[in-house]
């Protein structure tokens, strides 16, 4: 279990988008961090500082011998431990669609970061309408590569729906860019990208 | 990362050794030792540029004898051998390892046992209540004895991971990295409240003679016995005493009477025995007091990060689910307090059934930790 619940780390098209955003030397908290490869690839690309949050004892132990900072956590029961905005970033890469508090987890991103960094596999993207409009079948593809018996996905989004949850929940979304087989989609985004990345912070609270 | 290693085996055959040091040790309690010794261990080989050097601290009970066995006394292995030697966790053919026995202490550092120099008597309850940062002073001492002018790593569990945390702020420049194992930033009103039993259970033995008791030629051997059994229980979690010992009788009918019945008080008695025919109980005394006073955050007005912010080592943290004396929760504060300072820290909560004493136990996820630890530490 090294790649969060997407598996295989070399399909994580998404490192070099978030590498792009995340300015040089920043504080990052990277939740459900797996084998901490995108801690290590941010330490190497942005010098940046920070930490992993990992619940299973496999992918504690394979950031420790990556030699990235862990500390071992269920997400699911919020940051409790981590302080109000201490971290720049806080990054949920590829874990939000399987976690089962989504709202508790983003607003819990947004008290301990300044900023959210999240990425997900597009439930809108063509290929998943053909799996289920024509197949038939729960769509699998290397960003959905699970069986629907055995998956670890239970809120799985498409683009629409998260920029829908993010006006309804006071997300402002900053940037985003939608990937379709690592590379930028801007037409059409929501029915040709397979993988979303978004950068988003809190909306300014009406007083 | 991972080498071909070879198969983990003893560090077999070690030598306790000795250090006298005639500078005078100032205590937080005021007073000071004008002279004393150290009893010590080392386990494999000094690096040319003194830097492969682990300090390993002791808890309550344990001494500097950590790994190996003595060649006159094969059956004394060392209290944490399974984490020590070659090829184990805490791998001796890389890192020059060093266990100490704690000022105060009765396996061979000057204590309570040891003769007072102004008397020529036995210290007895004259020798002076010695803190966790006294003993980090004096282990700094014997780093400074050996040549070693920073350790690779300072290591324990329990009263031991807090000397390792003690030596992060009192001597920031001379740790790379602390192990901190089933620890807690102080202890609560409960841990006190266990020492304070074991304590009374010692003061009002009659054979204590107000700490005095080795000029009568008796130990207040009942008093420690007690004082053992209280002990060893909070060591231990509900769970591991029920699978271990249950409701198990050891004849398999009730006698009703006060003799022991049940398994758990056969074994409880059994430890107590062992305990206290090898312990001293002026000793057990100072290391409960030195346990209830450790609280470094008390002089940053309660503020455990400000405690902490002299830290520059790396951290490993590590806790077990069922310790109810040092719970995972206490831990986590010690993490938050690192995660305040930005300071590098790695937490990791072992799913142990054990108790406090899993710190002890050869699980192996916690030693595959521990190993892989040691492993990203350049020596």
């Amino acid at each position: 279990m090294s790649g969060g619940p997407l598996g295989n780390p070399v399909t994580r098209a998404d490192f070099d988008a978030i590498a792009g955003w995340v300015r040089p030397g920043a504080h990052v908290l990277d939740l459900g961090c797996g084998d901490g490869a995108l801690l290590a690839y941010l330490t190497s690309r942005r010098k940046v500082t920070g930490y992993g949050v990992e619940i299973d004892d496999a992918s504690v132990l394979a950031c420790v011998k990556n030699g990235v900072n862990v500390i071992q956590g269920d997400l699911e029961r919020g940051l409790e431990g981590f302080a109000d905005r201490s971290f720049d970033y806080v990054i949920l890469s590829q874990t939000l669609q399987a976690m089962k508090h989504t709202d508790r987890v983003v607003g819990e991103m947004l008290r301990v970061g300044r900023e959210g960094i999240v990425t997900f596999p597009n439930f809108g993207y063509w290929r998943n309408r053909v799996q289920i409009a024509l197949g038939g079948h729960m769509p699998v593809s290397d960003n959905l590569p699970y069986q629907w018996w055995d998956t670890p996905n239970v809120h799985l989004c498409t683009v629409h729906d998260f920029e829908d949850y993010c006006r309804l929940h006071g997300v402002r979304i900053l940037e985003r860019i939608v990937l379709a087989q690592r590379t930028p989609v801007t037409r059409l985004a929501n029915l040709r990208g397979s993988l979303a990345v978004y950068r988003f912070e809190k909306a300014a609270t009406l007083e | 990362m991972d080498g071909i290693q070879n198969p983990p085996r003893s560090i077999g055959h070690v030598t306790a050794q000795r250090a006298r040091f005639s500078e005078p040790l100032p205590l937080r309690c005021g007073r000071s030792l004008a002279d004393y010794e150290l009893a010590f261990e080392t386990y494999g080989t000094l690096n040319a540029d003194c830097s492969n050097a682990v300090l390993v601290c002791h808890a309550l009970n344990a001494s500097h004898h950590v790994a190996g066995s003595y060649a006159d006394d094969p059956d004394n292995v060392g209290w944490w051998d399974n984490m020590i030697g070659p090829g184990k966790p805490l791998d001796t053919e890389r890192f020059f390892v060093i266990g100490v026995n704690n000022l105060g202490g009765c396996f061979g550092s000057t204590g309570p046992a040891s003769p007072n120099p102004a008397t020529g008597q036995p210290w007895g309850a004259d020798f002076p209540l010695v803190t966790v940062e006294d003993w980090v002073d004096a282990q700094a001492r014997l780093a400074d004895r050996l040549g070693i002018r920073r350790f690779a790593a300072v290591m324990g569990g329990s009263l031991g991971a807090m000397q390792a945390l003690s030596w992060t702020t009192q001597y920031p420049d001379r740790i790379g990295h602390a192990l901190i194992i089933a620890c807690a930033p102080n202890l609560s009103a409960q841990n006190i409240a266990f020492n304070e039993i074991a304590r009374q259970a010692i003061i009002t033995d009659p054979d204590f003679h107000g700490g005095h008791y080795y000029a009568h030629g008796v130990t207040p051997g009942r008093g420690l016995r007690v004082a053992r059994m209280v002990g060893h229980v909070t060591y231990l979690s509900d769970d591991a005493m029920a699978g271990k010992f249950g409701r198990q009788l050891r004849t398999g009918s009730l006698a009703y009477s006060f003799e022991p019945e049940f398994q758990i008080e056969s074994y409880l008695r059994h430890q107590a025995d062992k305990f206290a025919g090898y312990f001293d109980a002026n000793t057990y005394l100072r290391i409960t007091k030195a346990l209830d006073y450790f609280d470094p955050a008390l002089a940053a007005g309660g503020d455990l990060a400000r405690a902490l912010a002299p830290a520059t080592a790396r951290f490993l943290v590590v806790s077990f689910t069922t310790d109810w004396r040092f719970s995972p929760e206490r831990s986590r504060e010690i993490v938050e307090a690192l995660l305040v300072n930005r300071r590098d820290v790695t937490y990791a909560e072992i799913d142990a059934p054990h108790g406090h004493d899993a710190f002890l136990l050869d699980d192996p996820r916690y030693h595959g930790l521990v190993a892989a630890y040691f492993n990203g530490i350049a020596a």
